[in-house]
């Protein structure tokens, strides 16, 4: 049998940290990579008689996610124990939700490329998102055979986005976290930095003969922390269970782990398997009640999300699909280009071709994002506004950009510095073309013998006697002339 | 309603408490009194009823957001049984 | 010196009088804890330095003529409250060798009250008993009979005020607490609106039922220091964001008019013919004084303790989690696995009544079992609570028997955990509930004290005490003395 008798079933479970100044539920810090266990307060560590006090922005960050995917808001929503012992969780149990969840019933659209000029909108299911609180990290170096605890992540503020089981494949799978990702970095939710572990899956994957309604056991993939390493996670582990089915096998539910060095999952020993979490409502916290007023409010600021705003470069802009694509792909690079816009006034496309061409291909090769350009949005527009009054030409717009790349500073500096101003003063340009003229008497005699190729020839010295200076328009104009 | 040993020892294993083998046959006796007692609650007509968590009809109260707890971890790990280099020491665990 | 007889109003006097220094005060205290407390066991940790020290301040203040009622007058923290710097062990091997860096909001505020701290007083184990005879650090005595418990929790709290150890102490009351050892010990107890006193800093035992409060010789002295402990605290998610009402202005108002309500479910079979009487004997001494009598039905009162012993055990075990041996508390030695270290820090660290506790609470809340039990405990708890709610429409109090009886002989319900729970059949209610309810003593049963008990409409705090300190102008039982602990 071949795996195209088969269909794999993928619904996504995405931890994805808020990026609050403090704690869920203390007053504690939440900056990434202090040293262990400073930013640990009494609550963080579940000492005996303190209290959880829940954050407002948390809520707010939850409420603005569930907002984004068009989800319902819970108008009362509760806080839920979860317990299980693990040295990573102090108190013994997890603030979390469970019956009630802050947002439910939200949808996330992918785009699926299914050939060269062909792309399938295919909508997935939120089920459900809830807030809850972080563990701390176990870090199993050898402590003279101890595993120690860092409880610095404990209470950091994260919501769980759970997805239905609408997903097919690998790729659908990170064409949706690929999706997330950038709609939590853009709802300015989550700083998204998956290596940090800001934004973390668990992939519940099972198999199934295709055309079959019922659905296989599944095994949960913990915390796979690059989209690649989701891609290779979930193709292993369709992989895996298929050959188990095949052999006559059956698939265990458990929760395991990828592994990056060797690309495979494996069963975990310990934690989650088999587990009694015997949920109820914390007797520490109360209902959390989101008003309409409330809802609203948050409604009135969420920010354009990325496919309102690709269609309005593409309808106001006039760009490609493709550009704007490119250019919302961050909210920041979005910002970036309409204020070049807006400060430069040259054309939305002109703009759009700089910046998605010179722009991002620079940066690319610096390793660099947006937000660390070393051409801010004021400076490249500068550049732009110069092309646009003429007072340099596109082919001096290169070489003032690559001296703005190098810091020389700003278009101006760089043209005045250099002497790049365009020349447009006619009298000049006659002079520099009868001096051209007067230079090369055989190649004049052969162009007008008919060699009309020679016409660059002449369009080349003549630019190079201004140092590429010349207005072309004009150059090309008055050259005509002379050589008629 | 009663509780056998090995109930017991299950829920003991759940709530991670270490029996003494002589203690488990008092706890089922005891444990199975206690919800012998506790059953009388099932003759409650609670059909529409809604569950009550809290004594309060008060909904929670929301914490600005922002960073009041200073670094105190020299005084928090003053009382650990066992600390090295910041770090809460436990027997190695295999994940 | 008879200090130790002085009311807290009288104490106060004294000290602004000069007829004795806040340091004379507190010595005469600790004197009398060196002296009696081994008959008791009512004290785990005495602190004399940290309260000279505190009296010296109160001496400093005093002499500015500044200060307030509190300013210098000692007390008995219970040692479930959370002191930096001062062991808090919860009654607990697992706490045996902890000492919080932080302070629970009502040492906070009694601190800063001018109040002196003796030490901390013994309690049952994670305040789970109604004997004191849970404690990790043995039993309590009876002041008004040694070879009897003095009720539980708060059990070191009402025997160090009952001997004259401490004038006040603090307390808390998930179950009764607080009534049930100051009716047996002939003290006035009050546990207040679920919410009015900060939780922080309190070890919980079940998060929504615990409430501090207080154990007096009288109302007017619990009314001085529960308004020094009420208050909104924002550390405390269920604290409840509301001004407190002047505990102490109203105790001298008549009671005429007031509308009391007598359960009948209170009156009921079980109750001993001797309280009963006092009881009554209590009700004619509030008509003299004008209150007026209804009967009122609280129908679901006899499901509160199968409703309790779901619900707290179940908060508990959760609650109790926390307690594992890796960041604090009692660690097992020689652990070679993570398993091991956890089941043998608890095994050995937790006593058997917590321990039968956490498996009752692990076992209700766990798959299968959660609806049969938790949902439906949640279920009766708003039955009961409906319950007062009707009758308060009615009546402005509830009044009833205390307890089901006098204090029992020390080991006489050990082995039986289910006739110990049914010491609090009349207490737990208004746990359940949330609303203040208060204990005060009605008399004796052949020289032992029996305590009547006065619940509240929700915030009623006020109208609580005014009565219970009218009652105790036209009685003198709560005057009475153990005469072994009177000189």
């Amino acid at each position: 049998m071949s795996h195209a008798d088969w269909e794999a079933v993928i619904g996504l479970e995405v931890h994805c940290q808020l990026s609050t100044n403090s704690k869920i539920f203390s007053g504690a810090a939440i900056a990434y990579g202090a040293e262990p266990n400073t930013q640990a307060c009494p609550i963080d560590l579940g000492m005996p008689g303190v209290l959880p006090v829940l954050n407002g922005d948390a809520v707010k960050k939850a409420v603005t996610f569930g907002l984004s995917v068009d989800a319902e808001i819970a108008r009362r929503c509760v806080f839920a124990r979860k317990h299980y012992f693990y040295p990573d969780l102090p108190k013994g149990y997890q603030i979390s939700q469970y019956e009630l969840p802050i947002v439910a019933n939200g949808h996330l659209d992918i785009e699926l490329e299914d050939g060269p000029n062909s792309v399938t909108v295919k909508r997935i299911g939120i089920t459900r998102a809830h807030m809850e609180e972080d563990a701390g990290k176990s870090l199993h170096e050898n402590f003279s055979g101890s595993t120690g605890i860092d409880l610095n992540r404990a209470g950091t503020p994260l919501i769980e986005i759970v997805s239905e089981p609408d997903i097919r494949s690998a790729a659908e799978a990170v064409a949706y976290l690929k999706k997330l990702h950038q709609l939590v970095v853009y709802l300015g939710i989550c700083d998204g930095n998956m290596q940090e572990g800001s934004f973390r899956c668990d992939a519940n994957v099972s198999v199934r003969r295709r055309g079959t309604e019922k659905f296989g056991t599944r095994t949960e993939t913990k915390n796979v922390n690059s989209f690649r390493y989701v891609e290779k996670a979930i193709e292993y582990e369709i992989e895996r269970q298929i050959e188990v089915i095949e052999a006559g096998g059956t698939i265990v539910q458990e929760t395991r782990l990828f592994n990056p060095d060797t690309g495979e999952t494996r069963a975990m020993r310990s934690k989650e398997n088999a587990n009694d979490y015997r949920y109820f409502p914390d007797p520490d916290l109360l209902p959390v009640v989101c008003t309409e007023d409330y809802i609203d409010a948050i409604r009135s600021s969420l920010p354009e999300l990325p496919e309102a705003k690709r269609a309005r470069f593409v309808s106001v802009f006039g760009l490609s699909d493709y550009d704007a694509k490119t250019l919302t792909s961050s909210r920041e690079l979005a910002a970036y280009y309409e204020a070049v816009v807006a400060a430069s006034g040259a054309e939305p496309k002109l703009c759009a071709n700089w910046i998605a061409t010179d722009l991002l291909g620079a940066l690319n090769k610096l390793g660099k994002d947006i937000g660390e350009s070393p051409i801010g949005a004021d400076a490249f527009a500068g550049l732009l506004k110069r092309m646009v009054d003429k007072t340099i030409s596109g082919k001096i717009a290169k070489d003032v950009f690559e001296a703005m790349l190098a810091g020389e500073g700003s278009a101006d500096d760089i043209i005045q510095a250099k002497g790049l101003v365009q020349i447009t003063d006619e009298s000049a340009i006659i002079a520099a073309i009868d001096d051209v003229i007067a230079k090369n008497p055989q190649q004049l005699a052969d162009f007008r013998a008919g060699k009309d190729r020679l016409f660059g020839f002449f369009v080349g010295q003549a630019m190079k006697a201004t140092q590429g200076k010349a207005n072309p328009d004009a150059l090309n104009r008055l050259l005509k002339e002379k050589l008629k | 309603m009663s509780l056998s040993p090995e109930q017991v020892r299950q829920v003991a294993q759940l709530a991670r408490l270490q029996l003494n083998p002589e203690q488990v046959e008092p706890y089922a006796r005891q444990l199975s009194n206690i919800l012998e007692m506790v059953s009388r609650l099932s003759s409650a007509q609670t059909a529409d009823v809604a569950p009550m968590a809290h004594p309060l009809e008060m909904t929670q109260r929301l914490r600005i957001d922002t960073v009041s707890e200073p670094n105190r971890r020299d005084d928090y790990q003053a009382i650990a049984p066992e600390v090295q280099d910041g770090l809460y020491l436990v027997p190695k665990v295999i994940e | 010196m008879t200090l130790h007889k002085l009311s807290i109003k009288q104490l106060a006097d004294g000290l602004r009088g000069k007829q004795f220094s806040a340091r004379e005060l507190t010595q005469h205290y600790l004197g009398r804890i060196a002296a009696h407390d081994k008959d008791l066991n009512s004290f785990i940790t005495v602190t004399p330095e940290r309260a000279l020290a505190q009296a010296d301040a109160a001496d400093a203040v005093l002499a500015q003529g500044d200060g307030a009622t509190l300013t210098g007058i000692p007390l008995a923290q219970k040692d479930i409250f959370c002191t930096t710097g001062v062991r808090t062990s919860c009654g607990s091997k697992m706490l045996d060798q902890f000492v919080a860096p932080y302070d629970a909001t009502i040492v906070q505020k009694l601190d800063a009250a001018g109040m002196v701290m003796l030490g901390k007083a013994n309690m049952d184990e994670f305040a789970m008993g109604s004997s004191n005879e849970t404690s990790y650090y043995g039993p309590v005595k009876n002041p008004w009979d040694v070879t009897r418990v003095p009720g539980g929790s708060s059990g070191g709290s009402v025997a160090s005020v009952a001997a004259g150890l401490a004038p006040i102490a603090t307390a808390t009351d998930t179950g009764g607490s607080i009534r049930q050892p100051a009716a047996l010990t002939n003290l006035t107890g009050i546990k207040p609106t679920y919410g009015r006193v900060s939780r922080y800093g309190m070890i919980a035992f079940a998060s929504s039922l615990d409430q501090a409060g207080v154990v007096a010789r009288s109302a007017e002295d619990a009314a001085y220091v529960l308004q020094a402990m009420s208050g909104f605290d924002p550390k405390d998610s269920t604290s409840i964001e509301r001004p407190v009402d002047d505990l102490v202005s109203g105790l001298n108002q008549s009671i005429k008019g007031l509308r009391i309500g007598l359960p009948s479910e209170y009156f009921a079979d079980g109750l001993a013919p001797g309280v009963r009487e006092r009881i009554e004997q209590a009700i004619d001494v509030f008509k003299q004084l004008g209150a007026t009598f209804s009967e009122v039905s609280l129908p679901n009162s006899p499901l509160s303790v199968p409703t309790y012993y779901v619900v707290a055990p179940a908060e508990a075990s959760s609650n109790l989690a926390r307690f594992d041996g890796v960041r604090y508390g009692h660690r097992a030695e020689g652990a070679k696995t993570l398993e091991e270290l956890y089941k043998r820090s608890r095994g050995e660290g937790f006593g058997a009544e917590v321990q039968r506790r956490i498996m009752i609470g692990t076992y209700v809340l766990s798959h299968g079992y959660y609806d049969a039990y938790y949902l439906q405990a949640q279920k009766v708890r708003r039955l009961i609570y409906d319950d007062f709610k009707r009758a308060f429409e009615h009546v402005d109090l509830v009044l009833g028997p205390t307890a089901t009886d006098v204090a029992f002989k020390l080991g006489a319900k050990t082995d039986d955990p289910v006739a110990m729970y049914l010491n609090d059949i009349y207490t737990i209610a208004a746990n359940l509930a949330g609303i203040p309810a208060m204990s005060l003593s009605c008399g004796f049963v052949e020289g032992l004290p029996v305590g009547l008990q006065l619940m509240g409409n929700f915030f009623d705090e006020a109208r609580m005490l005014n009565a219970a300190h009218q009652y105790q102008q036209a009685t003198d039982f709560h005057t009475q003395w153990p005469k072994e602990f009177e000189s």
